[in-house]
């Protein structure tokens, strides 16, 4: 039974008393539960998906809808949610570069780079509720809609868009537009608060008192995850 | 880089290590019965919200069942607990009877065999099998249980407002759900549900995640994963289960919440409810039955699985005999859940769906059978030719072994197409799920009650009492719902509030009187067994450290609770835990903690 003891001894992590990924709990928690939040906006995004597919003729398209950048009077699709993407890409870059500032014990750097992950992510949030105010105010011609009302025809011009209405087409493309980029802008505005109360604790030597800077690397995690989501949901929603 | 790592796990593991050694001082009444931090009881916490909410919910089922067997007869009792306006003059309301059977479906699928199943068992044994002093995160432990008080106290509070409680069956389909005009019970009832359920899914994942992390982080030396018990593998693998698909159940229900407050039309299209057009288009209800059953295959096997783990672990102890089959059992607890994820479609044979895409779902759902019957034959081969003792807590566990089966065989008929479509929503399908699901389930959580009570609160339960809880039982068990199938079969839809109107059905009724009695018979044993549990934790026998001479970890422990479970340092493991009558050993059982003698061979 050579193989035997060649394969216990290959286990050693496996065989109890040690963490079999030299992880502490917090991580290995913080791992698990954005399996989990992954699984709730893959519901969300599948939802997204099957109703897509039930009106492939009829579903706006985003190039048509998100046409609207600062500054600039005309029409450029889509410009302004790839300006958005990237800061919220980079806002990633510069959360690798506080952790990786962590390793070295370099309480300076470490708040530096928090500081600029966390005006990243305030940029996001704001962008995304530009682009909110220009998808509800809508266009200036408007549609026509004509529905029932006390069981007679009402036909009445509309702008924009909202939880019941949408100029630019079907009405459940604006429920799923508001619903899963605000569930995600939540995310991102939760990181930000987490991001924020772990800066504060940067600049009061909490973690340089302990002795290391795990809890910068556990936001880490969450924030790297709300900028994957993004990405999917940017794929989704404004590519496809 | 891996350095900075090492530390971090170290000290990780001292302060989940020697803080608890080194805790002299005694903890105060709250923090050590209320707002607790120790595993053991939050254990006991979850069991008695289950009791409770277990109790309230089987006696809904009474009085729905005095309804379907004398439909429109008056009982003081349903006056009595009802009250004037949901059985005025002891005749139950057609509104009741839906918000009836949909909170007795809500309270023992979620809050009874979810969370008392899971959050009883999962926090008592986890830490103490896998020799570790607590759950990873005890405050975290402890959200989770007042999570699930706090969604407990909102369910039960939604059975007092005006409009009732929530009453569009426990799946909430819309438009039904999603509709206040639809029916009263969709009114603030569904609101409080909708809170309720999310409140839960929260706990359930607090729960989960530590679960997952102590089996992973804080199994103690020598505890390698195949010498886990299986009741610590059934409860991984149902805190997995539960931390992929509650999440679906949660976005499912937040777009629900949207529909029902913010006026967005997910599920909703092409509704008019009296004359009157509804604005939401567009939408669709079947969107919502597969997000919800995609959560809720899964969660059959949540409540499931914790059962069988801990029916392996008491057949093995009480037959003296190693489990048959330890790494098959490990494949086919794995084997069911991954298949649990691609079956739901089963649910919805009769919503439309392509008959193609159908028969992948057959094919799926009957390979379940597979691992199931896997199962069951490991149990009986456990059983064969061992030196059998019949503790309530075994007869427990073999009567799941027995409705297992049953309700398994019905299983068959019902993932089949061809066979579902007529048989959909009828008495038939309730039968199954009540035998291979409720019944199963309910058996091994009173299995485990039975068996780890002296773990628990340091007592024996008075086993003669036990015994009449089983046979009584397991009788009204099978009285109930053997004839139910026949019910189905001939058609009788469920959900109906009487089926009087329908002349085919009057030869049904004189099944729906026997089962009725079997149903109120099968209530009386539960009082035996409240009253078995109450006395015995105050006035039962003392437990000795060892009661059943088993072989885990958890026996190891004193019988006193400490905090950090065992005093000194952490047993060691050095064997499987089904060493039973071990051929060269003096005793039948040999614990985990004991090391190989020289010359001696690992069993499995």
């Amino acid at each position: 039974m050579s193989s035997h003891s060649t394969a216990v001894s290959e286990t050693k992590h496996w065989n109890g008393g040690v963490s079999p990924f030299g992880m502490s709990y917090g991580k290995m928690y913080m791992w698990f539960f954005l399996v989990s939040d992954a699984l709730t906006f893959s519901g969300l995004l599948c939802a997204y998906g099957f109703m897509r597919h039930k009106y492939p003729d009829l579903w706006p398209i985003p190039g048509d809808v998100f046409t609207h950048f600062p500054f600039y009077e005309g029409h450029i699709a889509l410009a302004y949610v790839g300006l958005m993407t990237f800061i919220l890409i980079m806002s990633s870059v510069t959360m690798v570069l506080a952790v990786e500032a962590g390793h070295r014990m370099n309480k300076k750097a470490v708040a530096n780079w928090m500081l600029l992950t966390i005006i990243g992510g305030l940029m996001f949030v704001g962008s995304q509720a530009w682009e909110w105010y220009h998808f509800i105010v809508g266009t200036d011609h408007g549609a026509v809609r004509t529905f029932l009302k006390d069981g007679v025809w009402v036909t009445e011009v509309f702008k924009g868009a909202n939880l019941q209405v949408n100029e630019y087409g079907l009405p459940v493309f604006g429920d799923f537009f508001f619903f899963i980029t605000g569930f995600h802008g939540f995310h991102v505005f939760s990181g930000v608060v987490i991001n924020a109360i772990i800066y504060i604790n940067v600049l009061n030597d909490t973690y340089e008192k302990r002795g290391h800077y795990e809890m910068v690397e556990k936001v880490g995690l969450y924030w790297h995850f709300v900028d994957l989501v993004w990405v999917f949901v940017f794929t989704f929603f404004y590519l496809l | 880089m891996d350095h900075a790592h090492d530390t971090h796990t170290h000290e990780g593991h001292d302060h989940g290590h020697d803080a608890h050694a080194h805790h002299h001082e005694e903890p105060g009444f709250w923090t050590k019965y209320i707002f607790s931090e120790d595993h053991k009881m939050i254990s006991r916490q979850f069991l008695l919200t289950a009791i409770f909410m277990g109790v309230l919910a089987m006696m809904m089922s009474i009085f729905f069942r005095l309804q379907l067997a004398w439909p429109g007869e008056s009982f003081p009792i349903l006056n009595y607990f009802l009250g004037d306006k949901w059985a005025p003059g002891g005749v139950m309301s057609p509104d009741m009877y839906l918000a009836l059977v949909t909170i007795h479906g809500t309270i023992m699928v979620f809050f009874v065999l979810t969370g008392g199943l899971s959050g009883t068992f999962s926090n008592l044994l986890i830490p103490l099998q896998v020799g570790a002093r607590d759950m990873a995160s005890g405050f975290l432990n402890m959200l989770s249980y007042w999570f699930f008080f706090i969604s407990s106290v909102i369910m039960f509070a939604s059975l007092f407002i005006e409009d009732g409680p929530a009453s569009a069956g426990w799946t909430i389909y819309p438009p039904l759900s999603a509709l206040p005009q639809a029916i009263p019970g969709s009114g603030l009832g569904m609101t409080l549900w909708l809170v309720s359920m999310s409140l839960f899914v929260v706990s359930s994942l607090l729960g989960s995640l530590n679960y997952i992390v102590t089996v992973i982080n804080l199994r103690t030396k020598g505890m390698t994963f195949t010498r886990l018990p299986l009741t610590v593998w059934a409860f991984l693998v149902t805190a997995i289960l539960g931390v992929l698909s509650f999440p679906v159940l949660f976005s499912a229900v937040l777009l629900l919440i949207f529909d029902r407050s913010f006026g967005t039309s997910f599920y909703l299209s092409d509704i008019f409810i009296s004359g009157q057009a509804l604005e939401q288009t567009g939408g669709s209800p079947i969107l919502f039955q597969h997000l919800f059953w995609f959560l809720g295959h899964p969660e059959v096997y949540i409540v499931l699985l914790p059962a069988l783990g801990i029916t392996s672990e008491i057949i093995a102890t009480m037959s003296r005999k190693p489990i048959f089959g330890y790494r098959a059992m490990i494949g086919s607890i794995l084997a069911i859940a991954f298949l649990s994820f691609i079956v739901w479609g089963h649910h919805m044979f009769v919503t439309g769906m392509n008959p193609f895409l159908g028969s992948v779902f057959v094919f799926t759902t009957l390979l379940i059978a597979i691992p199931s019957a896997v199962k069951a034959f490991n149990y009986i081969t456990t059983l064969w030719k061992g030196n059998l003792i019949m503790s309530p807590a075994m007869l427990f566990a073999i009567g799941l072994v027995s409705t297992f089966v049953t309700g398994g065989v019905t299983g068959i008929i019902l993932a089949d197409s061809a066979l579902d479509i007529p048989l959909h929503d009828t008495y038939f399908v309730v039968a199954h799920f009540h035998i291979v699901m409720g019944a199963s389930a309910i058996f091994g959580m009173f299995a485990g009650v039975y068996h780890w009570f002296p773990r628990m609160f340091g007592r024996m339960m008075s086993n003669k009492l036990g015994y009449v809880h089983f046979w009584v039982t397991f009788i009204a068990v099978y009285g109930v719902f053997f004839p139910m199938h026949f019910i189905g079969l001939s058609g009788v839809p469920r959900r109906y509030y009487s089926n009087e109107a329908f002349a085919m059905f009057d030869n049904t009724h004189d099944l729906n009187v026997i089962i009725t009695g079997f149903a109120i018979f099968g209530a009386i044993a539960q009082v035996v067994f409240v009253f078995n549990f109450f006395f015995s934790v105050y006035k039962g026998k003392r437990a000795t450290q060892n009661p059943w001479n088993s072989n885990t970890l958890e026996w190891t422990a004193p019988v006193e609770h400490l905090h950090g479970n065992w005093p000194g340092s952490l047993p060691e493991v050095y064997r499987w835990p089904y060493d039973y009558s071990k051929p060269g050993k003096d005793e039948d059982f040999v614990p985990q903690n004991i090391p190989l003698s020289p010359g001696e061979v690992e069993n499995h």
